[in-house]
């Protein structure tokens, strides 16, 4: 049944529907919705979960991180700073190979303070062994966190997600979103089995410590544990698909891309504005398509590298900047690496930095440039600081 | 050392896992030299000097570390430290 609800509810409703057994979190903008609406749940009886306050987002993976350990299905939410600030945990979650869904309302990172949206804060912990999926809209963020639940913890994965989905773009704003039933959700996604877990007749330590002889082997097994991910992820979405309707089995999606010249390549809620827009496009005869990225880790390169196969230009709008690199975003990096051996010319247009509008006309403008083999560069950039 | 998922591992596993992989150093001893005074048996601090049959020093390999004090203290200069290849 279609609902009408803000995204942060929608997404509280996955979560109470995945059963989660700890939840614990630290209200920060735009996530606070989410926490508060699971907060609500648990207060009122709707959610059987222990609510753990705490008193910093550093406490809130820590003790995440603890109750993953103990066996159980665990949740947490935060964004930008707060991210930044579990960072230490971030790592260690993943090398203990504990399965925690974490959303992300991907939010600016600060000096200068900006509450607003981009895409810096959860891709600045690309190499942390975590997955990282990003949603369009409501329905797509609720669904990906039933399907990051059944990826992380299968026995051949066990790595924790990343569910991000854009800040106020997609937190704040009401949508209708089809929730499905306990009983569905039940059958989709069963109680977490843990690998190992911590109890007291049995002890066992995580993460322990690993000396240069041993160090190296265990960060081989993070990354091959992410490469056989991508295999689980689309399974998981495929039989999302089966059951509820909504297809989740490609790591990427193609909008208009069968016959294009040029390619968009981009992440999250603008991805519907870049629909919008090649509409437009196509309607003045202009040869241009979508390449959406759900899965950002794992990359799914194979993917790209067909997606992209027969356009002549790639122009990848960029919610983040790489600072210091040549390639002016960490997404564009990964594209052409996937498309090196074509030979296809690779943009980073960045833009939308600490919650600029991105309209229709900014996604004509990174086209146009892409065509004209324009380099690297920002868009909407105020003139004066050329 | 099994490659456990997360780097886990259970109590007690000074007995299970050898710690000696740490060393760089590796006490070489010359039978020849020693007195069997005892003092390396009793300068260890890892006490993984044992004694054999004879009353000569026994090392434990499985968990000496090369912290090379035994080498230091010997007056006999009975052991020498030798780079561990791997």
């Amino acid at each position: 049944m279609l609902q009408i609800m803000e995204g942060s509810h929608a997404v509280a409703e996955a979560v109470k529907l995945s059963r989660p057994q700890v939840v614990s979190a630290y209200p920060i903008t735009p996530q606070t919705h989410i926490v508060e609406r699971l907060a609500e749940m648990v207060a009122d009886g709707d959610l059987d979960a222990d609510y753990i306050c705490v008193e910093s987002e550093f406490s809130a993976l820590s003790s995440c991180l603890g109750a993953s350990a103990a066996g159980s299905r665990v949740y947490s939410a935060t964004t930008s700073q707060g991210l930044a600030f579990m960072a230490e945990v971030v790592f260690n979650v993943a090398g203990m190979r504990l399965p925690i869904v974490m959303t992300i309302a991907n939010r600016s990172l600060g000096a200068p303070l900006s509450i607003w949206n981009d895409q810096q804060d959860s891709l600045f912990l690309r190499d942390s062994g975590w997955m990282q999926l990003y949603a369009e809209d409501a329905q797509e963020a609720m669904d990906l966190h039933f399907i990051a639940y059944k990826a992380c913890e299968n026995h051949e994965v066990l790595l924790p997600a990343f569910v991000c989905f854009d800040g106020f773009i997609l937190t704040h704003t009401f949508e209708p979103v089809d929730i499905p039933t306990q009983a569905e959700i039940d059958s989709y996604l069963p109680a977490f089995n843990p690998y190992q877990r911590l109890d007291a007749k049995d002890p066992i330590s995580f993460g322990m410590y690993a000396t240069p002889d041993y160090y190296q082997e265990f960060r081989y097994e993070i990354n091959a544990a992410m490469t056989r991910s991508k295999k689980v992820l689309r399974e998981a979405g495929a039989e999302f698909g089966e059951i509820f309707g909504r297809d989740y089995s490609g790591l990427v999606e193609e909008y208009r891309l069968e016959d294009a010249d040029t390619a968009i390549v981009a992440m999250g809620s603008v991805c519907g504005t870049i629909k919008d827009a090649v509409d437009e496009m196509r309607d003045e005869g202009k040869k241009v398509g979508l390449l959406k990225l759900r899965s950002f880790r794992p990359f799914p390169y194979e993917d790209v590298r067909t997606a992209l196969a027969g356009v002549s230009n790639v122009a990848v709008l960029e919610k983040n900047i790489n600072i210091g690199s040549r390639m002016l975003g960490a997404v564009g990096l990964e594209i052409k690496d996937a498309v090196y051996k074509n030979g296809t010319p690779v943009y980073s247009y960045v833009g939308g930095l600490g919650g600029r509008d991105i309209r229709k006309k900014d996604v004509k403008t990174i086209t146009e440039w892409a065509e004209a083999g324009r380099n690297d560069c920002f868009f909407g950039l105020r003139e004066e600081v050329l | 050392m099994p490659l456990n998922v997360g780097c886990s591992a259970r109590p007690g596993r000074a007995r299970d896992n050898k710690t000696g992989s740490w060393r760089t150093f590796r006490p070489e001893f010359d039978k020849d030299k020693c007195n069997k005074c005892g003092t390396c048996m009793m300068i260890c601090p890892e006490v993984c000097i044992g004694e054999d049959e004879d009353g000569f020093p026994e090392f434990d390999y499985d968990f000496c570390k090369g912290c090379g004090l035994c080498a230091e203290e010997c007056p006999k200069d009975a052991i020498r430290m030798k780079k561990e290849e791997k």
